[in-house]
């Protein structure tokens, strides 16, 4: 480890930081030009327009927008992340237990979809050109091609309406005991592995097919070693750069983009409470959806980059 | 006592993607004696790395072992089961890959690879295999062998590298080594080195080898007998010194006269008085990366170098890897533009940058680039690939353009027939005949070539010389020929340049090449050119401080 690396390490977070950066100003944007007046829109029939005009200036609306986004990124930056319009709760405090619903969905996915994913991908290519690979190539681009809607559709209708092994909605309060909860869960996560598994699966095949073809490779193979030793030792070290973004690329899905799953099985996550802010015209809720949501993905895709880095030798010099 | 390998009648077919079957050996013999380095010798494509790696009774992929016998002490490698063929590999056959900086894990580090061998087989203990390693590196003549393993693949030079997949192979106390053109990517000042060090180890250890190469001269170095392989068929075989002294086989003596080049008995015509250079460089200085507050590039790989090449005459570029030849080319066609110095063509100044350059500029210097396969499109056929500089330069069209490039064809030795073609259908050496045809369509002054047979095999290297002299008879051409090889450069051009880290050391004409006055790294530069003499690589002194100092390993 030396200061080459740190420098490329520090380089990877300040680009990020920068990239939230603009991405704030952008949703801050867009939150604002969207058509109507806030103040109108809350106030609804009570719309007199001195009420309006009052309400305006109670909500800093008046200020030059350039002053409204310094505000409202320095709340951000101490906690603050404002006040719902919808229902004058605190936005973090509506936020709380759904991201926390959202985390908890997104992590059994990750520790169930993710060692299946990879070990599917690396089979795949070890017996490349076998009926398994060719069988798996088929499957994934299948599941690809298949909006989730109708996977979690069709699971809906075959597991809940015609078997009745599991419910059709997912309430994770009501869970009571373990099997409890893997019944509650099992539907969600499944359509969401589908989803994400596939786009993981091709590119570890395809990272794993380029460096089982390299020399090295075949020089571990001159010397004797077993095919177990060729995969852990030679091949997959080096085939983890572009595995570990194709992990975070895949998983930073499952926070921003499971709207249509929530949606379908009522699960009370962040991403349902984001569309519901939208019909709700709840800006302050919206605008921290978005930031969440732009967080977590360029979290996940440091992590991958910062990994890349220190998995590779010749960066450390 | 028995040989230690007998192969009889070996077939090694592959299928290709389309489903056809192809046979690459077709049906070989021949033995080993314990501690007999046995060359097989062939030029690419004849199967000679097939054969070596049968050995260890591994096929590549799509290639099988589908006939014949490979016995390697008293054992058919054919009949094993691949977990005894595993227990094989790396214990009693060892290998020794062409490209080290290829075959080691750039992840592991290099002693961690050494010593794997011993881990894999449940040798040794761990520390002794370490000992063991270090003993090996220091008699491969590593330097700072109790930490050179330590490092990382990209931290040792290639010719360090070599060396140390060699101690890979050694440490698991091989009967049998199967060297795979272990110098091919080397230096010339670099593979005498390694050479000299495999060439002491085995002979010390009294361990068999098999010497997989091109190069009839490295192989006369450490060969006890050689096997002249074309076509996956045995042409002859027997002790070096026969070999080149009495090649009983047509082929061989093909090999043998395509060694070295033929250099024209005739003089090149003596220049005019007051000729005028066709191409003058004046302190040319060529880099990469932003230009520095002094206008020099972050990185300088060219250094104040002037040439001139004169009417009808050849200009060579000679120098190792690293020293700037390439991009000496890449400075006179533009492409990289020269940070400071002026190029002249026909005594006038052009402009540096190609995208300055008018069409009738450009077309005057072409320039062929080392590997054909790369330089041309592979989804466009041969017509295509020619078309477009007679459409650029010239305007052609339709009929005009399609009689040109028949020409075209007929001037390369092409068939005509050919030009319906992609370049993935054609052979390495055809490929470097259509590469050289587009820039002959251009009608150019002069031809830049960088390093354009270094990627083909002997004889159609030698064929591509010929070829170049004919097309300089006709058609009055000047080439700046770049190349690592003093033979080659030797039997084209007249004049000589040495470049030696980014500077022209020293230019002389083709008959002072050898004359005592040369500066040191031109003598040893020329000294290290292997000579089919089996005794040359004994017999060869040379300066270790000199060397350190100057070949840069």
């Amino acid at each position: 480890m030396n200061s080459f690396v740190w420098s490329l390490v520090g380089g990877r977070v300040l680009v990020a930081v920068f990239t939230l950066l603009v991405v704030s100003f952008t949703v801050f944007c867009a939150t604002a030009i969207l058509p109507g007046d806030v103040a109108e829109v809350l106030l609804g029939q009570a719309a007199t327009p001195e009420a309006v005009a009052g309400l305006r200036a109670a909500m800093h609306l008046n200020d030059p927008a350039l002053l409204r986004f310094v505000r409202w990124l320095a709340g951000l930056a101490s906690g603050d992340l404002g006040k719902s319009y919808a229902n004058n709760m605190q936005v973090a405090q509506l936020i709380g237990p759904r991201l926390l619903n959202s985390l908890k969905l997104a992590g059994i996915t990750t520790l169930f979809s993710v060692p299946i994913a990879l070990a599917l991908g690396i089979a795949a290519a070890i017996l490349r050109g076998s009926v398994f690979d060719r069988a798996l190539t088929f499957l994934t681009i299948a599941v690809i091609s298949v909006p989730e809607f109708m996977v979690a559709t069709t699971a809906v209708l075959l597991f809940a309406v015609h078997l009745k092994w599991l419910p059709a909605l997912s309430f994770a309060r009501e869970a009571t005991s373990f099997w409890d909860l893997l019944r509650i869960y099992a539907m969600p996560v499944i359509t969401l592995a589908f989803v994400i598994s596939a786009q993981m699966i091709r590119m570890t095949r395809a990272a794993m097919i380029e460096t089982l073809d390299t020399p090295y490779v075949e020089m571990a193979r001159l010397k004797g070693a077993s095919p177990t030793r060729i995969v852990l030792r030679h091949a997959l070290p080096n085939a983890l750069g572009p595995i570990v973004n194709a992990v975070a690329l895949s998983l930073s899905y499952l926070l921003g983009g499971v709207i249509i799953v929530e949606t379908i099985f009522n699960y009370p996550g962040i991403a349902k409470l984001m569309v519901d802010a939208v019909s709700t015209r709840d800006l302050p809720l919206i605008q921290s959806c978005a930031m969440i949501f732009c967080l977590v993905y360029l979290l996940l895709i440091t992590v991958a980059d910062v990994i890349a880095i220190l998995s590779n030798p010749r960066l450390r010099r | 006592m028995g040989n230690l390998v007998e192969i009889r009648d070996l077939k090694v077919g592959a299928t290709t993607d389309a489903g056809r079957r192809v046979d690459i050996i077709k049906g070989v013999s021949f033995d080993i004696a314990p501690g007999e380095i046995v060359a097989l010798i062939g030029e690419s494509g004849s199967g000679k790395t097939t054969i070596a790696l049968t050995l260890m009774g591994y096929a590549r992929m799509g290639c099988a072992i589908q006939g014949g016998s490979v016995r390697v002490g008293g054992r058919d490698m054919t009949q094993l089961s691949e977990k005894e063929r595993a227990a094989v590999r790396g214990t009693e056959v060892a290998y020794v890959p062409q490209s080290a900086a290829a075959a080691f894990n750039p992840a592991m580090r290099i002693i961690d690879q050494v010593v794997e061998v011993s881990r894999i087989h449940g040798l040794m203990p761990d520390a002794q295999a370490r000992a063991r390693a270090v003993e090996l590196f220091r008699a491969l003549s590593l330097p700072n062998p109790d930490t050179i393993g330590d490092r990382y693949p990209h931290q040792v030079s290639g010719g360090q590298l070599q060396r140390l997949s060699a101690a890979m192979a050694l440490i698991g106390d091989p009967k049998l080594v199967i060297f795979d053109e272990p110098t091919t990517a080397l230096d010339v000042t670099t593979q005498i080195e390694v050479l000299r060090a495999f060439k002491a180890v085995m002979k010390e250890r009294r361990i068999a080898g098999v010497y997989v190469s091109h190069d009839l001269a490295v192989v006369a170095q450490i060969a006890d007998r050689i096997v002249v392989l074309r076509g996956g068929e045995v042409q002859e075989i027997g002790a070096t010194a026969d070999i080149l002294s009495a090649p009983a086989h047509p082929y061989t003596r093909e090999l043998l006269a395509a060694f070295r080049p033929s250099v024209d008995a005739q003089a090149a015509p003596a220049p005019a008085a007051v000729a005028q250079p066709v191409l003058e460089l004046r302190d040319v200085v060529a880099g990469y990366g932003a230009l520095k507050s002094d206008g020099a590039p972050t990185i300088t790989i060219v250094k104040a170098v002037s040439l001139s090449l004169e009417a009808g005459r050849n200009l060579g570029v000679i120098g190792e890897s690293g020293c700037g030849k390439s991009t000496l080319a890449r400075a006179i066609a533009g492409i990289l533009p020269p940070s400071s110095g002026d190029i002249l063509f026909e005594g006038k100044s052009l402009p540096r940058a190609a995208k300055d350059r008018t069409r009738e500029q450009l077309r005057q210097i072409q320039i062929v680039f080392q590997s054909a396969d790369t330089a041309l499109n592979p989804a466009k056929s041969i017509a295509e690939i020619l078309g477009r500089p007679l459409a650029f330069y010239h305007g052609l069209k339709g009929r005009e353009a399609q009689a040109r490039i028949d020409r075209l064809l007929d001037m390369v030795r092409l068939p005509r027939a050919l030009q319906e073609r992609r370049p993935p259908e054609l052979s390495g050496g055809q490929k470097q005949r259509v590469n050289l045809a587009r820039a002959l369509a251009a009608d150019p002054r002069i031809i830049l070539c960088d390093e354009i047979t270094s990627a083909l095999d002997t004889v159609v290297a030698a064929a591509i010389i010929d070829l170049l002299k004919e097309l300089q008879r006709e058609l009055g051409l000047c080439y700046v020929f770049i190349s690592h090889d003093l033979p080659t450069v030797q039997a084209i051009c007249d004049e000589i340049a040495v470049m030696y880290a980014g500077e022209k050391i020293e230019q002389m004409p083709r008959s002072r090449v050898g004359a005592r006055d040369h500066h040191a790294y031109t003598k040893l530069l020329f000294a290290s050119v292997p000579k089919l003499d089996p005794q040359w690589l004994d017999s060869l002194e040379r300066n270790p401080e000199l060397v350190a100092a100057l070949a840069r390993r």
